[in-house]
């Protein structure tokens, strides 16, 4: 009777499901077809447009801007993440939730907003354009991400542990690299991850801040719907989909292959 | 130990600490107030007293692991209060252990020797000779979490001697486990004490586990040491009324004394002779000196009562009274020695007038840690070991 | 477990430097730490707090000084109807979230672990897939002769076209909102007491009225920490309504967009920036209301 009372509970939360996860895969069978649309179902199959991502130099080099500009990010983010939720979680000092709150704000604020207000500043600065202004710009929107998972595996850190460590010998750098950082581990990582995804999605900052010079990939996609029909965009789709979903999916299966 | 153990030569420092004080920012009575101890080499010593009493915060100064306010310690003649934690060379063994999550059992015990840089081999060999030592072997390559919590126990124990460390501090060890476990690892630490000739000193607010281990033990109190003494000092010569009635049941009159007679609320007893000056004071019994009488004895105390309750407890059984003018009162009698008793019924309550021990009243209320429960917790483990301390005391 | 003893167990209590000096000195802690928040806080300095002050002495000097570019948004006669549509844009989506939301986060606790599992993957896929490629895919979707398309005609609504209305960009900006709306419920519903319905199902509530007063009173936090999420960030929205949505039905963020972008009215895009952020607060603080300050941050930082 119950299992009965929740069948159109079920019913609903496959179409939730559904809704969520089946318009990102339904590109991917698109972006092999051979015309020059995305018609629907596709007349015939090609890899025409995979071919053109990896030598047209317009995607490819969008490409690799953007995975350089995200590994740039990834670090400084995750360095600059990590001192910044040791300060936040293990000092008292005035001004703490100010800080806090101010490391926070990129994330809250809209993205619009967040864009025009860079984009302002570095026209001044001379850094629209630049690879500077992107690792800048990328950071502070990467950052938020980083202190939440490292403030968060900081909290439930055992401090005992460091206690113990300095008890048996260890002094401070001992300590903080053989107990505090191996434990800290997965929630850098995690933060890192969130670093790298949240720099290589980036689309609207990166908009204003753009120059035909250096174009990041989303930046890419986007204005080739906007101006032109091309269909190479299905296959760069495609693509990210794939390798992100394969970075987050990666480190849970080798933890779980850890555990066993 | 039949190996060459440098350890076993070096455990056993005497430790002295001298008007160690802890005030924490905000607090406004100091965590721990003056204490002064003086540890001998190879003793067990035990810091035993309620929930924020002092005793871990006394520990952790001793480790280095707390900032001292004021006050020195010294191990061996040489004064440490200065010196890092990590200079100390004092094993703990922490509440919930904490091992470190990361490594293995191995690599657990392995770690203090690590920061000593010690040659790969001699590592190897002793994390070996530690695991055998807490009977472990065959478990070296489990992380923690893989391990029960005796088990963990057992590693940190390990961890904690593997170095040989000058002295053995243990808070709480074996608060996180059952009963049996408890058990059976105080025989262990035991074993292990006796073994490795370590000083060691243990914190636990459970009065049985201190009675079981401590060559002497101190009860803290609101930041401050009240006595210090084998567990049989404590027992037959409490100073205080709160060593009287957290260690073990008591029976307690306050009343005003004058030479050897203490006149209280409606009874005057006779008490041991002591330099006591007259005045204020109260008289501890332990519940096993008093006997139920059907007439007041010639000599010696005897106050008459009403029982309120009989509880058997296997080989004797506990008869608690209300004397006439309110004061609460229980007798431990072997079961069958004397006619059964029941509740309602009137008696007389009787004891050698050397049997009590008289403490100073000058705690009467004042201590804010409910002595008055601790008469009336159902400890029967606790009891049982001060019935095995009282008979020895006979 | 025993009672701890002391201040074992609770970690440093903010550790005051000893009295004297001789005291012993613990590792890594007191004021130095502190110092590891600069160059965090540098960075975010430069690159977000410095441009929006500049951004806002913009919107006051520049092209005149004054408020005339605040006094332009009444008056021009594109801004206050394009806020107007933003606002209810964004109430849709965040109703439609809500809607979605709570029965699928419901779901994710009365299920086993494992479909637990599935169904947390399946929401959280957003987040790491790209947010181009899934605009991308719904511009894809609603085109003519794209899959939707297609299937509608087969039932015969061949003449619906989603792309470029209202409801097309609904239906794509609450997909790519469910997430934050189902996160904080999530982790709020988890928390609830399940023998809390049964309880006042046997006090004679009937169901709706043990769902009512009891349940849902109890997710309010949840509800007020999701509907803050998806409201801000819908308001500020800019990629699925310029992609998905049409120049007639242009949203707030694109309006501002084109100011800053196309005629270079920095003062006049600064002024539609705060008064979007204005709105933005107003709204924080009547969803506040609903539920304590404290609560609402819980859960949205999920990660």
């Amino acid at each position: 009777m119950t299992a009965l009372k929740k069948l159109p509970l079920r019913v609903f939360g496959v179409l939730v499901a559904l809704w969520l996860v089946v318009p990102t895969l339904v590109v991917i069978p698109l972006s092999f077809t051979d015309r020059n649309s995305f018609s629907f179902p596709p007349p015939g199959w090609s890899l025409t447009y995979y071919r053109r991502f990896f030598t047209d130099p317009q995607w490819f080099g969008a490409l690799l801007n953007s995975v350089q500009l995200a590994l740039m990010v990834t670090v400084v983010a995750t360095v600059l993440g990590v001192a910044a939720s040791f300060a936040l979680v293990r000092s008292r000092f005035a001004g703490r939730g100010l800080v806090n709150g101010a490391l926070m704000a990129p994330m809250m604020v809209p993205g619009i907003i967040v864009a025009i207000a860079v984009y302002t500043a570095f026209l001044g600065w001379h850094l629209v354009g630049t690879v500077q202004g992107y690792v800048l710009a990328h950071t502070i929107l990467a950052l938020p991400f980083v202190i939440v998972s490292v403030t968060a595996a900081l909290r439930t850190f055992d401090r005992r542990l460091e206690q113990a460590a300095a008890n048996l010998g260890a002094g401070p750098w001992a300590t903080f690299r053989q107990v505090t950082l191996p434990i800290l581990l997965p929630g850098i990582a995690s933060g890192a991850v969130f670093a790298f995804v949240t720099s290589f999605d980036e689309v609207v900052v990166s908009l204003f801040i753009q120059s035909p010079s250096l174009q990041t990939l989303p930046v890419k996609m986007f204005t080739s719907v906007t101006n032109e029909i091309d269909p190479t965009i299905g296959a760069a789709s495609s693509l990210i989909v794939v390798f992100t979903t394969l970075l987050v999916l990666i480190p849970q299966l080798v933890r779980r292959s850890n555990a066993n | 130990m039949p190996t060459d153990r440098p350890a076993s030569d070096q455990l056993g420092a005497r430790l002295r600490i001298t008007g160690l004080t802890k005030r924490f920012r905000g607090a406004d009575a100091p965590a721990v107030d003056g204490v002064g101890l003086d540890i001998a080499p190879g003793e067990f010593m035990t810091f035993l007293g309620p929930s924020g009493s002092g005793k871990t915060t006394t520990l952790n100064m001793i480790a280095g692991l707390e900032a001292v306010t004021s006050g020195t310690i010294t191990m061996d003649d040489k004064d440490i209060a200065a010196l890092p934690a990590y200079k100390r060379d004092l094993g703990m063994v922490f509440q919930q252990y904490a091992l470190f999550p990361h490594m293995t059992a191995a690599k657990n015990i392995a770690f203090p020797l690590r920061q000593r840089r010690m040659a790969r081999q001699e590592i190897a060999a002793k994390v070996a000779e530690a695991l055998r030592l807490v009977r472990l072997d065959g478990l070296a390559e489990r992380l923690p979490a893989q391990l029960s919590g005796g088990q963990q126990q057992r590693v940190a124990l390990a961890r904690a001697i593997v170095f040989g460390p000058r002295a053995l501090l243990m808070d709480e060890p074996l608060g996180a486990l059952d009963k049996k476990l408890r058990e059976e690892l105080q025989v262990e630490i035991g074993r292990l004490h006796r073994e490795l000739g370590a000083t060691v000193v243990f914190v636990t607010h459970d009065q049985e586990e201190a009675l079981a281990l401590s060559d002497r033990i101190a009860i803290f109190n609101h930041g401050r040491i009240e006595q210090v003494g084998t567990a049989e000092d404590l027992y037959e010569r409490p100073v205080s009324r709160f060593v009287a009635t957290f260690v073990g049941d008591s029976n307690i009159f306050d009343g005003t004394l004058s030479g050897d007679t203490l006149t209280g609320d409606g009874f005057t007893l006779r008490v041991p002779r002591t330099g006591t000056p007259g005045g204020p004071a109260a008289l501890v019994v332990r519940p096993e000196r008093l006997r139920i009488a059907d007439a007041p004895a010639p000599d010696g105390n005897a106050l008459s009562g009403t029982v309120t309750d009989v509880v058997y407890q296997g080989a004797y059984r506990r008869i608690l009274l209300e004397f006439d003018g309110g004061v609460p009162g229980t007798v431990r009698e072997p079961v069958g020695a004397a006619d059964q008793v029941r509740p309602g019924d009137r008696v007389h309550a009787a004891w050698d007038a050397d049997a009590g021990a008289l403490v100073a009243d000058a705690s009467h209320g004042g201590h804010g840690a409910a002595p008055e429960s601790a008469t009336a917790r159902d400890d029967t483990g606790g009891a049982a070991m001060m019935d095995g301390a009282a008979d020895a005391a006979r | 477990m025993t009672a701890l003893s002391t201040h074992a167990g609770t970690g440093p209590p903010a550790a005051p430097p000893a009295a004297d000096g001789r005291a012993a000195r613990r590792p890594r802690t007191g004021r130095r730490i502190a110092l590891l928040v600069i160059p965090a806080t540098v960075f975010v300095a430069l690159a977000f707090l410095v441009p929006m002050v500049r951004l806002g002495w913009l919107s006051v000097t520049s092209p005149a000084p004054g408020l005339g570019n605040y006094a332009k948004i009444f008056s021009d006669g594109i801004s206050l109807p394009i806020m107007g549509r933003t606002l209810r844009m964004a109430v849709t989506v965040t109703v439609v979230t809500l809607l979605c939301g709570y029965p699928y986060a419901y779901l994710m606790t009365v299920v086993s672990a494992r479909w637990r599992a599935v169904l947390l993957a399946i929401v959280l896929m957003p987040f790491w897939t790209s947010l181009m490629a899934r605009n991308f895919a719904w511009v894809v979707l609603f085109q003519d002769n794209g899959p939707l398309h297609s299937a509608l005609r087969v039932i015969g609504l061949g003449s619906v076209h989603p792309l470029g209305t209202a409801t097309g960009v609904t239906i794509a900006m609450a997909q790519v909102m469910l997430p934050f709306m189902v996160l904080p419920l999530y982790s709020n519903l988890k928390g609830i007491d399940r023998r809390l319905m049964p309880a006042a199902l046997s006090l004679g509530a009937r169901p709706i009225v043990a769902f009512g007063r009891v349940y849902l009173p109890l997710s309010l936090p949840g509800m007020a920490a999701g509907t803050t999420m998806v409201l801000i960030l819908s308001l500020g929205f800019y990629i699925t309504p310029a992609l998905v949505g049409s120049p007639q039905q242009s949203m707030i963020a694109q309006l501002i967009a084109s100011k800053v972008q196309q005629v270079l009215d920095f003062g006049g895009g600064g002024a539609l920036s705060f008064a979007l952020l204005v709105v933005a607060v107003v709204l924080l603080a009547l969803v506040g209301r609903v539920a304590r300050p404290t609560t609402m941050i819980a859960g949205s930082g999920e990660s």
